[in-house]
Formats: C-alpha cells, structure tokens, sequence
C-alpha cells in the first residue's frame, strides 16, 4: 500500500525541474523545502482521521502531468464567465497566466500581477510572505502546490488603499489528464479593503486536478472580502488550501461555494493574529449525482476581542456526498472572543449523505460560542404551504431549495455573480426532478 | 338560507399518528355566510382546518366533504387552492430568500391562472397589489422582504389575509387569525376580511376567544368538543361561550345523548 501511495506523489512530481531557472535563492529553498516534505509525505487514505470521509483512491488511478503550456481558448471561450463588476481580470489556462485574456487595469495603491513574472524580481513581499500561511509541511498536497509554484497571482494593496472594483482571478482548463497548481498570494497592507474573486471553470468535461493554494494576509484594520467559486468540470478533482492571518481589527469574509467537481476538497485555515479580528466565513455545496464535495475549515482565534461567525451549507442530491469538518479553536488568552458556528444540510434524496462535524475547543473562560449542525429534508409544513398557496409539489420544493441556498449566495459582494449563482441553483434543482 | 352550498361535511373522521381526531364532523356552509368554530384546546378545531386543506400528517379514515358538489379528498392541497380554498394559518410559514413580491405574483398567477384569468408580470402585479396592500395596512416595503421573515406576529396575520385577498377564495378557513394581535391588528385584519366578504364567497373562522367575532360578526356559531360539532347557535352564543364556558355545553350535549 506505501510503495501504491509513493508512487503515486513520485508521478506527480515528475519532470518537476530540480533548479526553477531565474528563480531567487529563496525560492529556490522554499520549493526545495516542499518538495521534500512532499516526497516524505504519504497521499491521505480514509484512515487518516482528516481524510476520513473523503476516498481519494479514484484520483490516485490517474497520472495527471502538469502541462508544458497553456491549452487553447479564445476570448470567446471565457467570455462567459467574465464579469462586469470586475477590475482587473487574470485568467489562467491549466494553471498558466494568459495575457491576452487577461485585463490587468492599472490603480494606484494596487498591485495585480501573475506571480510567475513576479517570482524573478527582487520584490520583498514574497519571500517574506509566500508558504507562510499555509503549513505544507503536513499537507502534501499543499507541499505538492509549493515544490511546483511558478504561476498564479499576486494581489498586494498598498496601506489605507481601497479597491475601486474586485479583483477576479478566472482559473480555467482546457483539456482532461492535466494537473494545474495555482498560487495566490494576498496582501492587504494596514486599513486597505479589496474583493478578491477566485472561480474555477472548465472548457470540457474531461478528468483533471487542480491542487491550489492560496495565502491572504489582512493586516491592521484591513478588510479582504474572499469569494471563491469552484465549478469545475464533473470529472475533475479539486483539492485547494487557503491560508488566512488576520491582523488586529482586521477583517476577513469569505463566500466559498462548491459545484463542480466529481471530488473536491477545500482546507481554508483562519487565524486571528491580532486582537480585535473578524471573520464571516460562508460556505455552499451544491451537489447531486456522485459528487463529494468536503470543506474543512479551522478557525484559530488567538487574541482577545476576536468574533467569528461561520454558516457552512450543503445542498445534497443523487447519490452525492457532503462532508464539512468545521474546527474552532479558542486559545487560552483568547478573552471575550464571540463565535458562533452552524452546519446546516439539505437532502434532497434518500442516497444523499452528509458527514458534518463541527468542533469547539475553547482555552479561555470568558468567551462567547454556539455550535450547531442539522441535517434534514425539506420541511413538511413549509411544503405544504406554499401548497396551500396552489403551488405544485415540485415548484414548493424548488423554491424551498432555492431559498435554503440564496441565504449563503446573497452574501457574495458581486450581484452578477449573486445572479448567476441563483441560476445555477434553480438549473440544479430542475434537473434533479427529471 | 339562500347562497348555493360552497362546503358540504358529513361524518368526517379524521387521525393523526393513529390517534383519532375527528369522531364525526357535521357541517354546511353556504355563499355569504360567515361560520365560527370555536371550542376548547384540543377539541379537534384546528386538526379540522387543515384536514380541508390536505395537511399530510392527518388521514380521513371516514365521512366525505364536497366542495361545490365535488370530493374534495379527490383533490391534492394544491389543487384545493385552485378550487378556490384558502386556509389562512396560525402560524404562517417563513421562506428566507424569496421575496414576497416574487411569492404572491407566483401563487396569484397559480390560482388565477388555474381560474382563466391572465398571469401578470411583476409590473402588473405591483399595482394589482397596491389597493390591497392599503386595505390590510401593509407598508409595500414588506413586499420586498422574504415572505414573513422577520415580520411581527400582526405583519405575518395581515399577509395571511392579504394572501386571501390575492387568490380570492370561495372558501377562506382563517386559523386563528387573531391569536397574537393587539386590538388594532386586530381590527386591520377584521376589516380586511369583512371588506372581502361577497354574495358569493363565505368564511370559516376556528377561533378560541369571542374578541375576533365582535369585529366580524358571524351567522352561526359552532361549538366543537372531542372531534365533533356538539352545538350550533347565531353570533348571541359566542357571547354566552365567553362568560359561562364551555363546560355546560358539553354537559348539556351528553344528557342530551343519555336521553
């Protein structure tokens, strides 16, 4: 069973260049660094407790190769994912920068840029800040992401810098049998405010891996609003770390919704490093035929004053399967922090399955917490009366379904997205009653 | 004793869980009427408004009810509606994340629609609904809210019967419409109702206190005990519940079935 295990990270990291040319000397040990955790790491089975819902062994049956160079797509291809509200645009093919479907729009007091240009110049923000915030020592996939790290996205406001427009990083493949290792790096200097859109689609429905990684760091008073949106194609694998530090009076919020995907995995790691630090943290799976779709999210409030609120949701149809595993960890000198956490699961069909586990561990005496997770069927009652209204069996069960997720879509900062989600949701229920 | 009979119930039975309910439910209700049933708790009041709405969790074990000449139990609740019954709840349902607005164009363009009437787009509706929302004292902005989330327990009631205004029922079973209110939430809501009673139409009030009745004043008066209609009188008996309770009712029903 090891030598099944190595062999399959010894694919993976294959044709990986030994020496990244141009690259600095502290990349060159951070890659360095990762790729021999990632060759001492074993790929998780279901017997490692973190994994435990969630088989891997049908990714494990596929070799993906990291792509030499970008696939083919036009304007035309991603047009439809395009986004009005957005400033600058970054799109990615396989995992690779394109600039000629990207829109880099220049504002003062905002940096956007792909991260394999970067990665060459002798910038201080990167080696001070890249592989800090996501621990890829224990990770391997994370470790994977890293020894591979040459492109992606770089963000970085400068102090008191308010974006004009969100910043929508568009990740998209192009053809199956490719792995993709996207990085994001995020920068929100003291009192700065930006939206960062991560959203990954495909041209094809083909079987891949996107294995990504990205880091945000939300200094002194500043405000990050995260959405991320995975939709990739039926048959690929998504595995995906984010690593998050807020600082004093910072504040962090997420929208992170998951579609695609035969298999998807999101690690998301907050850390409240300052006191006084905030966090919305808002999830959705909406999933059906045999999907699984499994977020786990640790949220470590180390300073007093600290709140977090967290709604994780999961619409569950087919024979799919959810799972979330939610940690809350209060340390000790943690005071005063208020946190409320809450798993609510919607099964639409008897072979849907749901594994939740929210978990609160709290060090410190004067704080404030509520957990709670519920797994069920539409209601009955409120069934019944919007059929008391002359609604027909399928549209209360439509509308109820549609409600249950709006509740997490609405909170995402870009109505057009807000729109296109909410389509995406009535399409998904539809189809479930054919 | 002249309106064309709307509902006509004979020996209803009815059990929830197994549990019998309804041991036997008499009761005609004809155009232009307005019928109170009023009753201890658990006399079987509310189990029998939602029986006629098509509640799943209640099985009709015997009896039959027709609805304008037709079995109703033929019809699902959905069908009910269109038929033009309408049960205005106790407890109305809230869907966070459906405007209201978007809720009650969708059931209008349901029941009317099912009625021959055209279906209105949002424009249309917007100021079909205005005359309305004046009627029942409803600020429109509640119109751009989830349907009854967050709203107080009189906006809930005023919505409820708003929503009857909207489908225009034959029928409208009103669950405790005033449990919950103040006095002038209360008289909103009366008013509402009395404004839309017709010659053709006719209402069904389950209620446990007489206050509602001063305010819409009814043509019969039923007591209900046990799962059945053990006393009927005009509005004067409402009165005589309130000050002397039921019990002498009751009394009065099994000596009188002793005999």
């Amino acid at each position: 069973m090891e030598v099944v295990k190595t062999g399959y990270l010894e694919q993976l990291l294959r044709g990986l260049p030994t020496s990244p040319t141009g690259s600095r000397g502290w990349l060159h040990a951070l890659r360095a660094d990762a790729l021999e955790r990632a060759n001492a790491l074993a790929v998780p089975t279901t017997r490692d407790e973190d994994w435990r819902f969630t088989d891997l062994s049908p990714l494990y049956r596929t070799a993906f190769q990291r792509a030499e160079t970008p696939g083919n797509a036009s304007a035309a291809d991603v047009s439809a994912w395009t986004l009005p509200e957005a400033g600058s645009r970054l799109v990615f093919l396989d995992g690779q920068f394109v600039a000629a479907l990207s829109d880099i729009r220049s504002e003062a007091g905002l940096t956007v840029r792909p991260l394999g240009a970067v990665v060459t110049e002798a910038d201080a923000l990167l080696p001070e800040h890249l592989g800090r915030y996501v621990d890829y020592s224990a990770e391997p996939f994370a470790a994977l992401n890293t020894a591979w790290l040459q492109d992606g996205a770089l963000i970085a406001l400068a102090r008191n810098h308010v974006a004009a427009k969100p910043v929508h990083l568009l990740f998209v493949s192009t053809r199956a049998e490719v792995v993709s290792y996207p990085r994001v790096l995020m920068v929100a200097q003291p009192g700065s405010d930006c939206t960062l859109i991560e959203d990954f689609v495909s041209l094809h429905e083909g079987a891949y891996l996107t294995n990504a990684v990205a880091e945000v760091v939300v200094a002194p008073n500043a405000r990050v609003r995260h959405v991320r949106l995975q939709r990739e194609g039926k048959a690929a694998f998504h595995i995906s770390t984010c690593g998050v530090r807020v600082e004093r009076d910072g504040c962090y919020q997420t929208v992170a919704v998951a579609l695609g995907a035969r298999i998807s995995r999101y690690n998301l790691n907050v850390a409240q490093a300052g006191e006084g630090a905030q966090c919305h943290i808002d999830g959705l799976a909406l999933i059906d035929g045999r999907q699984l779709a499994d977020t786990h999210s640790f949220l470590d409030h180390a300073c007093p004053d600290g709140s977090s609120r967290q709604m994780h949701k999961c619409i569950v149809g087919g024979a799919a399967h959810a799972v979330f595993s939610g940690k809350i960890l209060v340390r000790p000198g943690a005071q005063r922090t208020n946190s409320s956490q809450e798993s609510r699961n919607l099964l639409l069909t008897d072979k849907a399955h749901v594994d939740t586990k929210p978990q609160l561990e709290i060090f410190a005496d004067d704080v404030k917490c509520a957990h709670g997770a519920a797994i069920g069927q539409l209601d009955p009652e409120h069934v019944f009366y919007l059929k008391s209204r002359g609604l027909s069996e399928a549209t209360a069960r439509d509308l109820l379904t549609f409600a249950f997720a709006t509740e997490i879509v609405a909170r995402i900062p870009v109505p057009s997205l807000v729109k296109r989600l909410e389509e995406a949701v009535v399409r998904q229920t539809r189809g479930r009653q054919n | 004793m002249t309106g064309k009979t709307i509902l006509e119930v004979r020996n209803l039975m009815a059990t929830v869980a197994g549990v019998e309910i309804l041991k036997g439910l008499d009761l005609t209700i004809r155009a232009g009427e307005v019928h109170a049933i009023m009753g201890p708790n658990g006399s079987g009041k509310s189990t029998f408004a939602k029986v006629l709405a098509g509640h799943p969790a209640y099985t009709v074990t015997g009896g039959e009810v027709l609805f304008e000449g037709k079995n109703l139990f033929e019809l699902a609740p959905e069908e009910r509606a269109r038929a033009g019954l309408f049960l205005g709840f106790q407890y109305p349902i809230e869907v966070p994340g459906v405007t209201s607005a978007a809720f009650l164009r969708l059931a209008h363009n349901t029941v009317q629609g099912a009625r021959g009437k055209d279906e209105m787009d949002p424009l249309e509706f917007d100021d079909y609904v205005q005359d309305k929302l004046k009627l029942l004292d409803i600020d429109p902005v509640l119109l751009e809210r989830s349907v009854n989330d967050g709203f107080s327990g009189g906006e809930k009631k005023r919505n409820e019967i708003l929503q009857m205004a909207i489908l225009e029922p034959k029928l409208a079973i009103l669950d405790e419409a005033d449990s919950g209110l103040d006095i002038d939430a209360l008289r909103i809501v009366a008013n509402g109702v009395n404004q839309l009673r017709r010659p053709d139409n006719a209402v069904l009030l389950v209620t446990h206190y007489q206050r509602l009745l001063n305010y819409i004043v009814p043509d019969y008066v039923h007591v209900m005990d046990a799962g059945r209609i053990i006393k009927t009188g005009g509005k004067e008996l409402a009165l005589e519940l309130e000050s002397r309770g039921y019990d002498w009712v009751s009394d009065e029903y099994k000596s009188k079935a002793a005999a």
